[in-house]
């Protein structure tokens, strides 16, 4: 996590989680939900949703009582933190859709134990001021949901032939049933990181190049 | 669900649905850790005995937090009492073991924040598992997550000798070697019903 040279503005903060930080894709943090609920792009947005809250409510907290919490404690005080506003999530979604609820299951609760978000506060929250601390889970909860919906979006179109829950194909299409099993999930996520490993070579060849040619 | 025999549930757990290449819990060690067999076989082992003990804590609070109804602490008080218990076990076994706390090493904390830890305290209750069934629970999901573990790292040391291309280094070709390994435990599916 290079920190630039000039004072990052707060648009640097937000996009930084987005792409050129992306939780998933560049730092590979909190594969559980991941892949476990991105079966369908509607569970995928859901649970980015629910993390990206999550994020910020314990960023903001976290940042702004960081001048009290003894350094021999933060950890535990952390994950008391997080576990409080994922518990008003879990009843929260629970409230606005049972099916929903059903569908994530236990990977509401296990936002707890999402690498990402204590990986957050302990690198960022607990070092910056509230605004940014805010900023920072803003863009990386988008980041995350943007991971999620990449993965959902593919896994439901290739393995029920749909977006959204809207048909796409009609009649005549082979669902590809092995994207919906865990498997599926796996692979999406290594042809995903894929793509990802080879623009970043390209960027740092064309970087190369452009070296090159200035000297 | 409650009905459900021991051998069953063993079953169910290990094989049938792994924790790690069915439910997803623990991708982050699984990932980290699978580099060489050696250290597999040990962080299989440490979190096979975390989850034994996290086990019988988390059936202790549930029986509690249903006697004072208030169910909404759950998450609070499961996540707070395993991390500080798994703190105590530490603590416990360097004291009477030396020999077992350098065999476990670093994983002994790493794991407290490990979800396949959580998520097992959190299915066991949701499945209203009685007290025997949780712990032939939690020991099927170790010996579960230690296989996959194993099988894993078993697999990743061999492909260290292959000649890759230089795109699927890392993180992507683990994840196809996961996938692939998900798929073969797929064929599990059926057994002991």
């Amino acid at each position: 996590m290079s920190e630039p040279r000039r004072d990052p503005t707060s648009t640097d903060e937000f996009i930084k989680g987005l792409w050129k930080e992306n939780p998933v894709f560049v730092q590979v943090l909190g594969m559980c939900p991941v892949l476990a609920v991105s079966n369908t792009a509607e569970n995928a947005l859901a649970m980015g949703l629910a993390t990206m809250f999550v994020l910020v409510m314990a960023n903001a907290v976290i940042s702004s009582l960081r001048r009290f919490i003894p350094k021999q404690v933060r950890i535990a005080t952390y994950i008391l933190v997080i576990a409080t506003f994922v518990t008003v999530v879990e009843y929260v979604i629970q409230a606005i859709s049972l099916d929903l609820h059903k569908a994530l299951g236990a990977f509401i609760s296990l936002i707890v134990v999402n690498c990402l978000i204590l990986g957050r506060a302990e690198a960022f929250a607990s070092k910056n001021t509230v605004s940014r601390s805010v900023l920072d889970g803003l863009g990386m909860g988008a980041g995350f949901t943007f991971a999620l919906l990449c993965l959902g979006g593919v896994r439901e179109i290739m393995g029920s032939g749909s977006l959204f829950g809207v048909d796409l194909f009609h009649e005549g299409y082979q669902d590809w049933v092995i994207m919906i099993l865990p498997s599926g999930g796996f692979f999406t996520l290594a042809a995903w990181l894929l793509v990802f490993n080879r623009l970043k070579a390209r960027r740092e060849r064309r970087a190369a190049v452009t070296a090159e040619v200035m000297s | 669900m409650t009905e459900d025999p021991l051998w069953s549930i063993f079953l169910n757990a290990s094989l049938i649905n792994n924790f790690v290449l069915a439910y997803f819990l623990g991708i982050c060690p699984f990932m980290g850790v699978s580099g060489k067999l050696s250290t597999a076989t040990r962080m299989g082992g440490a979190v096979m005995f975390v989850m034994l003990v996290s086990s019988v804590c988390a059936f202790g609070i549930n029986w509690f937090l249903v006697a004072i109804d208030a169910p909404y602490l759950k998450l609070i008080s499961f996540i707070a009492v395993i991390a500080s218990t798994v703190q105590l076990v530490e603590m416990f076994i360097k004291k009477m073991s030396p020999a077992l706390f350098r065999a476990l090493g670093i994983f002994l904390p790493l794991i407290t924040t490990n979800c396949a830890i959580l998520g097992l305290a959190l299915f066991q209750t949701n499945r209203g598992y009685d007290f025997v069934q949780c712990l032939v629970y939690a020991a099927g999901a170790g010996v579960g997550f230690t296989l996959a573990l194993v099988l894993m790292a078993g697999l990743r040391e061999k492909l260290d000798l292959a000649d890759t291309p230089k795109v699927v280094e890392g993180s992507a070709l683990a994840l196809l070697v996961a996938g692939i390994l998900s798929i073969a435990f797929m064929g599990f599916a059926g057994l002991g019903g």
